[in-house]
């Protein structure tokens, strides 16, 4: 392979970030190539059998999605029929989501984390975006050694700070605040390293002739490089945002009054208030997927691009 | 919230230019977050594993190193080490290898790309509030679905996550389920990325199917499975929602990971000095297997 010189993960992050080059418009490039011939051979006994491998895969994956959609639409009786378990004796029926619907707490999380991830996620990729900026463009004193502290601390497992979190919010009085669960959640080393790395990869020029007509930093940083970097962009805040929506241990920490909580740590609470009431339970759980696999269904190649540039540096 | 830096439009005299540079205010907003929410946080957590601070009212004292040395003597904290370093073992070697099977089955260009990606990234857009619903109810002993088939094969029934023996691989199981799309994507990526020119001089060298996969797509990846395993084994470390949504650590505290550990001293037991002695002593592991998987891989590379 080639480089060999880098840190894995840099090396690796540019491997694998070398598709959605922000020059390239990211819509236009074709889903996946299409290489049957190449790899699989001329075989037809071949395709056939790793359609089969595929098809029985996919079936295993669906089968628990599935499983919950059918239970979601049964009567509470019908849900937990030991005999009649597959399909339901008196037909299919939204009791289950009215009767979550009507508890009216499942809303009001979800508008908990839409508004906490999308701040999350604001947040993040302006402070991360700047701060690429600083450490790829700019020379200042200490700036070589605030980035080693950076890249270091991609290493910090969030998981060792939440004692410490929760005690820092406890002497600000911040427990139970959006602030408490949003705040934290913003600090993402891993974030600057790969936008550092974004802005090192684009052509110095592009900001010469801007500073030549008296650009500042702020100018060329926002209107010359930002407008170039959507799609790294993009993929930066997709990522966060997922991270962030699906947060479950500090938001569980940090929040104890119901109305604050978000969807994960919300449904959880209440699952002992289920009791036995699988229709309901499973009901509150295909609410509470549906928002992001409805949007990774229309955007699904944007994800999948961000989850392949991001992903390596962002664990 | 930030306003913009400003710029001097000629350059001021040497220090003051090198303190209020433009590129330290850029650096600003950024710097300051992680000196409050990860740096300070790192010291104050330091400095209370030193103490026996409590979330009872009683003023926190200087206890040296005792939190320390009551940890190593801890067997209910080896013992959460363990089930995280065993969970670690059982989640990512599935994780690898299901992920890169799902991957070259995919990337052969057989028709329905869009639903075979569906089928195998979706769960990973889940919460994990999800996940702990639906695999409780999966796994459910009477009426759930995994007992039903097993029983209509004739197998008898399994308590996921009531047997000791049985717990920890169910949410091995779940997990795979739930992350393998994250892994996945990324093999994609990297097939994506092999040059054709290889596969076309292997065909005109004669390789068939099985040979080129052998000797030009395995090779070729083998720098991606070094990168996704390692971060599996950081991820997998750190495991705690779907084991705590799932069993809370049980049945007899058989599958509580070691971070479960760090929340039940310090927000069940009131041990908040305690809680942040472990939390460091597992912050060393983390940084001990990212040192030894960096020399692993420095060496390979020679």
């Amino acid at each position: 392979m080639t480089s060999t010189d880098t840190g894995s993960r840099a090396a690796a992050a540019r491997q694998v970030a070398r598709p959605i080059r922000p020059l390239r418009p990211p819509m236009r490039r074709p889903q996946s190539r299409t290489r049957t011939n190449l790899t699989l051979g001329e075989s037809r006994t071949a395709r056939v059998l790793a359609l089969t491998a595929l098809t029985i895969g996919a079936l295993i994956w669906l089968l628990p999605m599935s499983w919950a959609l059918l239970t979601a639409f049964k009567s509470e009786a019908d849900a937990s029929d030991p005999l009649n378990w597959f399909w339901p004796e008196n037909g299919f029926t939204l009791e289950g989501f009215s009767a979550v619907w009507e508890r009216g707490d499942l809303p009001l999380w979800m508008l908990n984390s839409l508004l906490i991830a999308a701040a999350v996620t604001v947040i993040t990729v302006l402070v991360s975006a700047m701060a690429g900026y600083a450490f790829s463009r700019t020379r200042f004193a200490g700036r070589r050694w605030l980035f080693v502290l950076t890249v270091a601390a991609v290493l910090v497992p969030p998981q060792i700070l939440i004692v410490p979190w929760f005690q820092q919010m406890l002497s600000l009085h911040l427990l139970d605040t959006y602030a408490a669960v949003i705040l934290p959640q913003t600090v993402a080393p891993a974030m600057v390293f790969i936008l550092k790395k974004h802005f090192d990869s684009l052509p110095q020029e592009l900001e010469e002739a801007a500073r030549i007509d008296g650009a500042g930093h702020w100018r060329i940083f926002w209107s010359v490089l930002l407008p170039l970097s959507r799609p790294m962009l993009a993929a930066v805040a997709i990522f966060v945002f997922i991270g962030a929506w699906n947060n479950f241990l500090w938001p569980f920490v940090s929040t104890s009054d119901p109305s604050l909580m978000t969807l994960p740590v919300g449904i959880t609470a209440v699952k002992d208030a289920y009791g036995i009431q699988y229709a309901q339970s499973m009901a509150s759980a295909v609410l509470a997927a549906l928002p992001l696999v409805v949007v990774f269904v229309f955007f699904q190649r944007h994800i999948v691009k961000s989850v392949a540039t991001t992903g390596l540096g962002g664990q | 919230m930030t306003s913009p830096p400003r710029v001097s439009p000629r350059s001021a005299s040497g220090q003051v230019r090198r303190l209020f540079s433009p590129g330290l205010l850029f650096a600003l907003p950024f710097l300051v977050l992680f000196a409050a929410f990860m740096i300070w946080p790192l010291g104050q957590g330091l400095w209370m594993s030193l103490t026996d601070t409590s979330l009872s009212a009683h003023a926190p004292s200087f206890v040296g190193l005792d939190n320390f040395t009551e940890a190593f003597k801890d067997a209910e904290m080896w013992r959460a080490l363990g089930h995280t370093l065993w969970f670690t073992v059982i989640s990512t070697v599935p994780l690898v290898v299901v992920a890169l099977g799902m991957a070259l089955l995919v990337h052969t260009g057989l028709p329905g790309q869009w639903v075979w990606r569906l089928a195998f990234f979706a769960p990973y857009l889940l919460p994990v509030g999800v996940i702990g619903l639906l695999w409780l109810w999966l796994y459910q002993p009477d009426l759930g679905l995994y007992n039903h088939l097993l029983d209509s094969l004739g197998l008898g029934t399994v308590g996921w996550l009531s047997e000791e023996s049985v717990a920890m691989w169910a949410i091995a199981l779940a997990t795979l389920w739930w992350t393998v799309g994250f892994n996945f994507l990324l093999y994609l990526a990297a097939l994506q990325s092999i040059p054709d020119h290889l596969y076309e001089a292997a065909a005109i060298d004669g390789a068939g199917g099985w040979r080129r996969l052998w000797s030009v797509t395995l090779p070729q990846l083998r720098r991606i499975t070094v990168v996704i395993t390692v971060l599996q084994i950081l991820a997998s470390l750190k495991v705690f929602d779907q084991v705590y949504l799932l069993t809370k650590g049980g049945p007899n505290g058989s599958t509580r990971p070691v971070v479960e550990y760090i929340y039940d001293v310090g927000f069940t037991g009131y041990r908040l000095g305690y809680a942040s002695a472990i939390s460091y002593i597992f912050f060393a592991l983390v940084v001990l297997a990212s040192a030894v998987q960096f020399l692993a891989l420095r060496r390979r590379e020679k």
